[in-house]
Formats: structure tokens, sequence, C-alpha cells
């Protein structure tokens, strides 16, 4: 069980206190709002598109270091990528947290494959891919997504309360 | 309270209480388990399992009306239960004892046996800004089906009930009480004696939410003269599945029926149905008779160590804990009430509670984190959330220590030193 507190270590040394593409964007073409419930934790996605390619991103608010972290390194991952590469990437992510995938299976993952380890947490799955539900709520212009939200296509039985 | 008190025995030695718990020996990612999360559930000593064992052994049946061996015994055990919880709490009579599937049950069983029987549009309820969910949801039903409304009591910053408020909120509309003994999110006593004292001198009833207080302290219903109150088997050393209702013999028998099935009849034709005297009228179906026994069996062992020495021991663990966690830079506890049992929520500046609680989980610390199914509390405190530590019996000062070193543990992670 150590491994998780490596995640710690690393997501909590970096992207916990230095989030990157925190804050707005000016030319929001697409945005949503996640929510979990179970903890309280929200943030708001926005993105700028052009042409199906994802030329800025931004996200607000509040949450555990774990949801913070997953949200900071999305946006690195997916920003100058097409709508396409990052639909692909939101689902690789998915696999990888619930456990279903190992990373050196995924060939987009990255560095975001310190999320692993989020497997062996099954009550802080859904904290983690609340960044990834709320881009994919965006992409599609939904205005507002919940990790509890029974229309939510990707809706995660994970960790349920 | 003298059915409690008299049968306090062995003095109080924690190390050989412990004893009684196996599931204290568990080793939790490689260190000792530290369970202080009582409050959501308490662990089950040795005396209550092996009870469950051998009635499954050697007593089961269903109960009630069978001619055989079995069924007689099962049923003597099963009403054995309800006289030792009628004891336990000095209930006046074994039949104002309901058994049902927990606390939440026996507050719904109110809201529809009495709620809806007796409270009409623009009736008023009595809430307290302290409650769980479990006793703010059913009473929003009640108040969105029969055009109702919910009245709040507010507590002061250190979470007590502001009683001077609680008392201007009864009108002639007011026609119902329901208030927690004890606050599961802050540990705050509310003095619930006097408030059901008010409450009669306006002729308007009080259910209490015992889930909290009766594992900590000795409850006596007669005493407190409440209407109704409602608590688990699970927070007490018994199994889950099994709570209790106790109801004033007059109310209950004004109040429908709740459920409808087998043995809360007397007569049934299609014509028309004659329920059964209480407590079996609030008892339908077959009921979760092992999980009864195993409470009755629980409640022996807490008389056995005796309520007092129970709350004495929880209170001197409250008192080091709060300040070991007061002297913390960066902890805040939030609860502060003068009257609590040993219940700590707390915060750490800037570390959300769900990580707190999962690097505690590394040392093999288990606490609750999260809004602890009170949201309206959560908002009026303006927190999402807090880390919980609660205490039982078996808790030691070492794991206190133990709490607090956790604590810094985890502030060491987020400030990159480790």
């Amino acid at each position: 069980m150590s491994n998780y507190k490596d995640l710690y270590q690393e997501v909590i040394l970096d992207h916990n206190k230095k989030p990157r593409n925190y804050g707005q964007i000016e030319k929001a073409t697409h945005q949503a709002a996640g929510h979990n419930p179970l903890c309280g934790d929200h943030l708001q996605i926005a993105l700028e598109l052009n042409q199906d390619l994802i030329c800025a991103i931004g996200f607000s608010g509040e949450s555990c270091a774990i949801c913070k972290a997953s949200a900071s390194m999305m946006t690195v991952a997916v920003k100058n990528k097409t709508r396409a590469d990052a639909e692909a990437l939101i689902q690789e992510f998915l696999a990888l947290a619930k456990g279903q995938l190992n990373a050196i299976d995924l060939i987009q993952i990255g560095r975001l494959a310190v999320f692993a380890g989020i497997s062996q947490l099954p009550t802080r799955v859904k904290c983690a891919i609340l960044p990834w539900h709320t881009l994919h709520a965006a992409l599609n212009s939904g205005a507002e997504t919940s990790t509890e939200a029974e229309h939510d296509p990707m809706r995660t039985t994970i960790g349920g309360a | 309270m003298s059915n409690i008190t008299s049968q306090r025995s062995a003095p109080f030695v924690v190390a050989q209480i412990r004893q009684d718990f196996p599931i204290l020996k568990l080793k939790v990612n490689d260190k000792p388990l530290i369970y202080l999360d009582n409050a959501a559930s308490s662990q089950m000593p040795q005396q209550v399992i092996q009870r469950l064992v051998d009635y499954q052994t050697n007593e089961h049946a269903n109960i009630n009306r069978g001619v055989h061996y079995l069924s007689e015994t099962a049923t003597l055990r099963f009403e054995e239960a309800r006289g030792k919880v009628q004891r336990f709490i000095n209930a006046a009579e074994t039949r104002e004892i309901i058994f049902t599937s927990g606390c939440t049950e026996s507050i719904n069983l109110v809201m529809h046996g009495y709620g809806r029987k007796f409270i009409q549009a623009g009736d008023e309820i009595i809430l307290t800004v302290l409650e769980h969910h479990s006793n703010i949801v059913p009473w929003q039903m009640l108040a969105e089906e029969k055009g109702a409304i919910i009245r709040v009591v507010p507590i002061n910053d250190a979470g007590e009930l502001l009683i001077d408020e609680y008392q201007k909120l009864f009108n002639p509309r007011t026609k119902f009480v329901a208030i927690s003994h004890v606050s599961n999110s802050l540990g705050t006593v509310n003095p619930i004696r006097e408030m059901i004292k008010f409450a009669h001198g306006h002729k308007v009833p009080v259910l209490v939410d015992g889930a909290q207080a009766v594992p900590h302290m000795s409850v006596d219903v007669q005493d407190l003269d409440c209407d109704f109150y409602a608590f688990s088997g699970h927070k007490l050393g018994g199994p889950t599945g099994i709570g209790i209702l106790y109801g004033k013999a007059s109310l209950l028998e004004a109040m429908q029926p709740f459920k409808g099935g087998g043995d809360m009849i007397a007569v049934v034709s299609f014509a028309k149905t004659t329920y059964n005297h209480i407590p079996h009228k609030f008892e339908a179906g077959t009921p979760p008779i092992a999980a009864a026994i195993g409470l009755g069996a629980a409640i022996d062992y807490l008389l056995q160590i005796g309520m007092v020495a129970i709350a004495e021991h929880e209170h001197q663990l409250l008192e080091y804990a709060t300040a070991q966690i007061t002297k913390l830079a960066g902890v805040t506890i939030i609860g502060r009430a003068k009257n609590k049992v040993a219940v700590i929520s707390f915060v750490v500046a800037d570390i959300h509670p769900h990580d707190v609680g999962t690097l505690l989980n590394l040392d093999g610390i288990a606490v609750r984190t999260g809004h602890h199914c009170t949201q309206p509390l959560m908002h009026r405190l303006g927190l999402s959330a807090t880390s919980r530590a609660s205490f039982a019996m078996y808790n030691t000062f070492a794991e206190v220590d133990a709490l607090v070193a956790g604590i810094v543990a985890v502030q060491q992670v987020f400030a990159g030193s480790m």
C-alpha cells in the first residue's frame, strides 16, 4: 500500500501547490461545472476550442489535493490536443483510475500514470476522476456534471456512498 | 438510574477491555489498528459475537406462534432481549420497546405512524441545526406531504443549541419536536430534559434521536420524560440491522401502523383487518431475531463494565485529546460545547479532510471525513467537511498520542518535508 503515499508525494509536492492552468481563460467557448456531493468538491472547467483543437483551458474551484492535482495534470495533458484525443485520454484515465488497465498498456497517459495508485483507494477514485467527467461535459457543452448524476454516461459505481 | 449504576462491578481496566474485542488485534497498513470511528459504528466484543454463534447454533427458528421447541426458544430469547432494552433505558413497560432495523427506521416509524396521522397543513415541527439527515429528511417528507412547516433551532459558534431561540419558536401551531440527544458531528450533549419539559408545557410531544448518546451515558427515558427515543444497536457493540424505538404506550397505541404484514395483525379478512397490540403492531414480518438477541448481549456487556465507568474513561480521553490537538498549529477543533461526549471534529489548515483521512489510514488510524450526514450543520459552520475522531471505551491515551502524531505527519507530507 506504500505507492499511494508515493502518489501523494508526487502530486501534492507538485500540482497541488502549483496548479497549472488554474484560473479563468479569456475566450471560453465551452465550459462545465463538476460537483462531488459526497465531499463537497466542486470545480469549473472552461476551454477554448478552435476547429476542434483545445487551444486554451483553465480550471477553478475548491477540492481535495487528489482532485486538484488531477485537474492540473489533466489541463496540461489536453492542452493543444484535439477534441478526439482528449476524449480518448478521458477514457484511458477513467480506466486507469478504476484499476481496469495497467499504465504500461496506455499510450497517451504519460505522467498521469501516477494515478494508477488511486485504484487502491476506492473512496477516492471519484476525487481523481471528477475533473475528467467535467472536461467531458465541457467538450459536449454540458452545463453541469456530478459524480452522482444518473444521466452521466460515465457515472462510476466505484466508491459509492 | 439505579438499574444501571448498581450493576457496576470490576474496576475499569482498558487493557482488559481491549482483550474482549478481537478486531482490535488487526493490523492496517502494517500498523496496529487505531479505531476512532466509533460514532459511525463501534466494534463488537467477543461476548456478543459468541452470543450470535450460540443463537444460530442452538436456538434459531422463526418466532411467535410456532408450537415447536425451537420456535418457543427463539421467541423467549427475543422477548428477553426486549426486556433487557427496557431495563437499560428504564422504560416503564416492555411493550413500549419496538424493534426496528435501526435508528433511521425508528424515526421514520414515528413520522409515518404519528406524523402522517396527526400533523396537519400549517402545523410546525421543530428540529435543530445539529440534526443528522435521518432526523431531518423524514420530517421534510412529512412537511411536503402535509403542507407543514419545519422550524430550526440555531446554535452558537461552540456548537451549543440556543435555548432562548428554541423557546421562541413555540406557538399554537407547534405540533412536534425532534431533537438529537448528542450531536454526531460535534459531540454536543443537548439539554434535552429541559427542552422536553418546555415542549410539554405547550403540550407538544418530543422525539429524541439518541443514537450518539446511548453508547456513552446512562439514559433514563422516564426521567427525561421523552415521548419517543430512538437508537441503533451497532453503535453499542451490537449487530447492524437492529434498532430501538421507545415510545410512551399511550402514543404508540394512538398511532397508525408503519408497515403492514404478518405479526402486526390481530385478524385479517378482505373486508377488514384489525391490528395487533403494541409492540407487535409495529413489527411486521420476521424481525432480525439474531440481531435483537445480539443487542441484548451487547447491553449485558455494557452494564457489566458500567455506564458510569465508560463515561468517566471516555471523558478523560476527550479532555486529553482536546488538550493535545489544541496544541497543534494549523489545527482547529470544530465544536467546543461545554458538555460533550468523546467526539472531536477538526480541520487542518489548507488540507482537505479527505486527504487527512487517507493519510491517517496509512498509519492504521481510522477516522471519518466528510459532512457526517449533517450538511445543514456544515453550512452553518461554513465548512464542506471535517475530520472526526470519535472514541469508545476501548480507546487509550496512547492512541490519542498516535492520532496527534498522525496529524503532524499529514501536515509534513503537505509541507513537502517528508
